[in-house]
Parts: structure tokens; C-alpha cells; sequence
């Protein structure tokens, strides 16, 4: 197996893996975003909590939550290890650097807007995952719903969740198509698809993420 | 020729990759419009010289566009500011009178300062010779009719043949990545029939030779493809990727 580690220890080896596991966290999203919007109902949080509910308890779902924070933790860690390595190779930085005439903002900024990303999921575990799974704090009459309008009340907290939806949003207007060159998925046919459809999901899947605590800290979701 | 144009140069002066390097800053006078951006330079050397000062060495051959030495950092990007052109090829008529312009060395671990402007590039050879090569038989040579090569395999093996080994795409990338380089040296020879033998073995020695060499992974920013003279797509990175995953998992 010396030679799986070798190759996934080369420069191309470590986005392999920023790609494959930036693709899986993509499509977690979908799962995520779409039972999450059942809030938007407005059936008092029937519909999501019960599919809240069912997360919990599945047993194949408790087991992808493993794998998830298995893969989110191997992006994050080979997010870095690029980071470090690819700062050393200009030991002299440039007087002027005229980067917006070749390239987007944001797809040189990969490092900060995942170091965002990082620090909001942080947070937003620690408002919910940690507050449904390891405290005894969830029962009938306070469900995760009702927790939702409870943290979303506080304005800090909706600024702190629309500004990690927009660093998602442009972590994944690069990130998106930026996987798929990495899986040498390049082609006249099909490339100018993948762009249109990962500009179309990040921006989309923003949207609707920035649109819970907006909604819910403006009482239109009861 | 005679000009009107005045300008102010600030250009990175390094006596050799051993002492710390700084900024000099120079006024250059009546430079003509149609001087390209060597020319000009070489009307402040001649100046230099008669001053009795050092003068900025950089690296040129050709001065048509063909070589890849002409090698200078203009005003944050890799051979100046227009598209498709190397050092050689800007013309002065690209830069307004007063303006000042700041001329560095391409700037990379992989690319060591070997005097002023002038960078050792080697590194690049030596990815050539981990694996850019084919093997042919002595003999008579065949009958080029036998090679069925369908047109757009030679489109592509043609258009990625057109890298001049300049390095543009490395000072541009925030990576000092060679990708772009690699990847059209790996796909000139992929793509065709004469390429095959050495094929897997070619793709990893490669990608591991420019490991080595200490250039940086792909961020997939573009950057290098907007600033290469010779227009090298970003396909052939995708191209290299395929390349050495499938020579990973299938080579001997
Ligand atoms: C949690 C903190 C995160 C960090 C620290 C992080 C960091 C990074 C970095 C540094 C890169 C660029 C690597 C490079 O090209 O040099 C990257 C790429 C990527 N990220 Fe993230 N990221 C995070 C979260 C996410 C999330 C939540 C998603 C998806 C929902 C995601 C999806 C992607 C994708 C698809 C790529 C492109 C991979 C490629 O270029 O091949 N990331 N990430
Ligand atoms: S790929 Fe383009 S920029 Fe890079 S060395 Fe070749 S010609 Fe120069
Ligand atoms: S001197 Fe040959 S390309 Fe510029």
C-alpha cells in the first residue's frame, strides 16, 4: 500500500481528496438543506421535527453522521496541510500582485473562507448538535424547533449565520466546478453543466440556509 | 527611434542568490512607443554602462516570442499586461507617459534568483527529463501513413506542444504551481500513438520530479491559463490528473 499513501501524499494525491470529500460535504448539504426547510411549512415545526426525529434514531443516518464528521474533520486537515505547503513555495512574495486581472477573489481565497466556515460550524453545532445529542434538554415541549426560535431571537446570531452562508456560498462557487477539474472532469461537453449547476447549488442552497434564522428572528415561521 | 514617453522604473536589483536583494528605482526618457519592453530596457543598460553602474541583468534569445527566457514580473503580473505576449512582444504603446512600472523576478522556491531579473529555470528540465520523452527504434524510419492519429488528438497534442517552457504560468500561480507546464508536457505525448510505451510510467515520474522540485499544488484559480503566452488550456491539467490516477492504479 506504500504506493496508495505515496500518490496520496503528491500535490495531486492531496486535492484528490479536497475533491472527493468537498463532494461528499456537497452532497450532505442537499440532505441537510432540504429537511431543513421543511420549517419554512409553518406547521409549528411538525414536519421537521419529526424528520429530525427519524435522523436520530436511523441507525444507517447515526452511522453516515460518523462518516460525515469523518470526512469533514479529513477536509479540513488536508485543507491545512495545502495551506502550509503551498505558502512555502514563494518564499519572496511579489511587491505588486495584480491577482483580480487572472483569476476570482474567492477561488484565492479558499484557505479563509474554509477557516470561516470552520469557525461557524463550530458555533452552529454547538447550537444544535450538541444541544440535541449530549444534553437531556429535548423533549416534547421543547423540541428542536422551539430551540430554533430560541437561538435565532438573538440578531447577533442571524448575522453570524447569513455571514457563514455567504463564505459557503463562495466556497462553493469555486469549490463546486473546482472538484470536478480535480477529478480530470474537463470537457467542451459537459464542463460549461457543472459550472451552471455549481453556481446555480451555491448560490441556491445559500439562500435558502440564510433564509431560516432571517425568518424565524422575524417571527414569520411559527 | 526617439519617443516621448517618461517613466519611472522600479526594478529588483539581487547581486546573486546568496545576498539579500532590493529595489532600485531608475527615470528612463524619450522612450518611443514602438520600443518593445526589452528595447527599453536596454536603452537604461546602455545608459548603465556609460555611467559606469552595473547593468539590470535579465534573461532574452529570441525577441520574437518563441524562446520563453524573457522572464519579468511587470506591475503584479507575469509578462505585463497584455494577453497572449511575452516580455519580448509588449510594446511600450501599452504604458502611459508618468506612469511608474515595477519590474520584479519571477518569484518561486522552485525558481531561485540567480542575478536581478534572471531566475535558474532548470527545474524545468529536469521534469522533461523524468519521463517527457519516447523511445524509437533505430532502423529506417516508417512510413508516417502507418499512425492512425484522428485530427483532434492532434489538435490538442499540437496546441499543448506550443508551451515555451517560460514559467509565466508558475510566477502567476498564488501556488507556485507547475501544473500547467507538466500537464502540457504529459498530454503532447499522451495524446499520441508514439507516446504510448512510456505512457503510466511517464505521468508518475513526472508529477514526482515536480514535487521534488518544490512547486505548489493546483488551487484550480485559472490564473496560470490567463497569463500563459502560448494560450495552454486548463484541459491538459485535467488531462494530467487522469493520467497519473489511472497510472497510479494500473502501472507495474
Ligand atoms: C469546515 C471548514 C472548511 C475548510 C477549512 C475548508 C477548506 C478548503 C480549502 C483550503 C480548499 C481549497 C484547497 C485548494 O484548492 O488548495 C477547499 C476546497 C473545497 N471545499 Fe472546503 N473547506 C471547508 C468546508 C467545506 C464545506 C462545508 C464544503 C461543502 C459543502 C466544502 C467543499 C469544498 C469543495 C467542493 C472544494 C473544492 C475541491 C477542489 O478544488 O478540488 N468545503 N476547502
Ligand atoms: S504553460 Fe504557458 S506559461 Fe507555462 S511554461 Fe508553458 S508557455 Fe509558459
Ligand atoms: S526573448 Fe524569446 S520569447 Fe521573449
Amino acid at each position: 500500500m506504500a504506493w496508495l499513501s505515496k500518490s496520496l501524499n503528491s500535490s495531486l494525491g492531496k486535492k484528490l481528496l479536497m475533491a472527493i470529500t468537498g463532494l461528499f460535504l456537497v452532497s450532505f448539504l442537499v440532505v441537510h438543506c432540504g429537511l431543513n426547510a421543511t420549517v419554512f411549512f409553518n406547521d409549528g415545526g411538525e414536519t421537521f421535527n419529526k424528520g429530525a426525529e427519524f435522523m436520530a434514531k436511523n441507525p444507517f443516518i447515526r452511522t453516515m453522521e460518523i462518516v460525515l464528521f469523518g470526512g469533514l474533520l479529513l477536509h479540513i486537515l488536508d485543507g491545512l496541510r495545502l495551506w502550509i505547503d503551498n505558502k512555502k513555495k514563494r518564499p519572496v512574495a511579489y511587491a505588486v500582485v495584480d491577482g483580480a486581472a487572472n483569476s476570482k477573489w474567492y477561488s484565492r481565497s479558499m484557505g479563509l473562507l474554509g477557516t470561516l466556515l470552520l469557525l461557524f460550524i463550530i458555533i452552529h453545532l454547538k447550537h444544535f448538535w450538541y444541544f440535541s445529542r449530549l444534553t437531556d434538554n429535548l423533549t416534547e415541549e421543547h423540541t428542536l424547533f422551539h430551540e430554533m426560535q430560541a437561538i435565532f431571537a438573538s440578531p447577533v446570531v442571524v448575522v453570524i449565520y447569513v455571514l457563514g452562508c455567504i463564505s459557503l456560498a463562495y466556497h462553493l462557487l469555486h469549490g463546486f466546478q473546482s472538484a470536478f477539474q480535480t477529478l480530470g472532469w474537463n470537457h467542451p461537453k459537459y464542463t460549461p453543466t457543472i459550472k451552471c449547476i455549481g453556481a446555480a447549488y451555491s448560490i441556491i442552497i445559500s439562500i435558502i440556509f440564510a433564509a431560516m434564522p432571517i425568518a424565524f428572528h422575524l417571527n414569520l415561521i411559527h | 527611434m526617439e519617443g516621448n514617453l517618461n517613466l519611472t522604473l522600479k526594478i529588483w536589483r539581487q547581486k546573486n542568490a546568496q545576498t539579500a536583494g532590493k529595489f532600485e528605482t531608475y527615470q528612463v526618457s524619450g522612450i518611443s512607443e514602438d520600443m518593445s519592453f526589452l528595447e527599453m530596457i536596454d536603452v537604461l543598460n546602455n545608459r548603465l554602462i556609460e555611467e559606469g553602474d552595473d547593468p539590470v541583468a535579465f534573461d532574452h534569445d529570441c525577441r520574437e516570442g518563441i524562446c520563453g527566457m524573457c522572464s519579468m514580473y511587470i506591475n503584479g503580473r507575469p509578462h505585463g499586461p497584455n494577453k497572449g505576449v511575452t516580455t519580448c512582444q509588449l510594446h511600450m504603446r501599452s504604458f502611459q507617459d508618468g506612469q511608474t512600472i515595477t519590474i520584479e523576478p519571477w518569484r518561486a522556491e522552485a525558481f531561485p534568483v540567480i542575478k536581478d531579473l534572471v531566475v535558474n529555470r532548470s527545474a524545468f528540465d529536469r521534469i522533461i527529463a523524468a519521463g517527457g520523452f519516447i523511445s524509437v527504434n533505430t532502423g529506417n524510419a516508417q512510413d508516417a501513413n502507418s499512425l492512425p492519429i484522428p485530427k483532434d488528438h492532434a489538435d490538442d497534442a499540437f496546441a499543448a506542444a506550443a508551451c515555451i517552457g517560460c514559467g509565466a504560468c508558475v510566477a502567476a500561480c498564488k501556488n507556485a504551481s507547475a501544473m500547467l507546464f507538466t500537464s502540457a508536457k504529459i498530454s503532447q505525448l499522451a495524446l499520441l500513438p508514439q507516446g504510448q510505451a512510456e505512457r503510466a510510467k511517464r505521468a508518475e515520474a513526472m508529477v514526482a520530479q515536480m514535487d521534488e522540485e518544490g512547486f505548489g499544488a493546483c488551487s484550480n484559480t485559472g490564473a496560470c491559463e490567463a497569463e500563459c503566452p502560448k494560450g495552454i488550456s486548463l484541459e491538459n491539467i485535467a488531462r494530467m490528473n487522469r493520467e497519473y490516477f489511472s497510472a497510479v492504479f494500473t502501472s507495474k
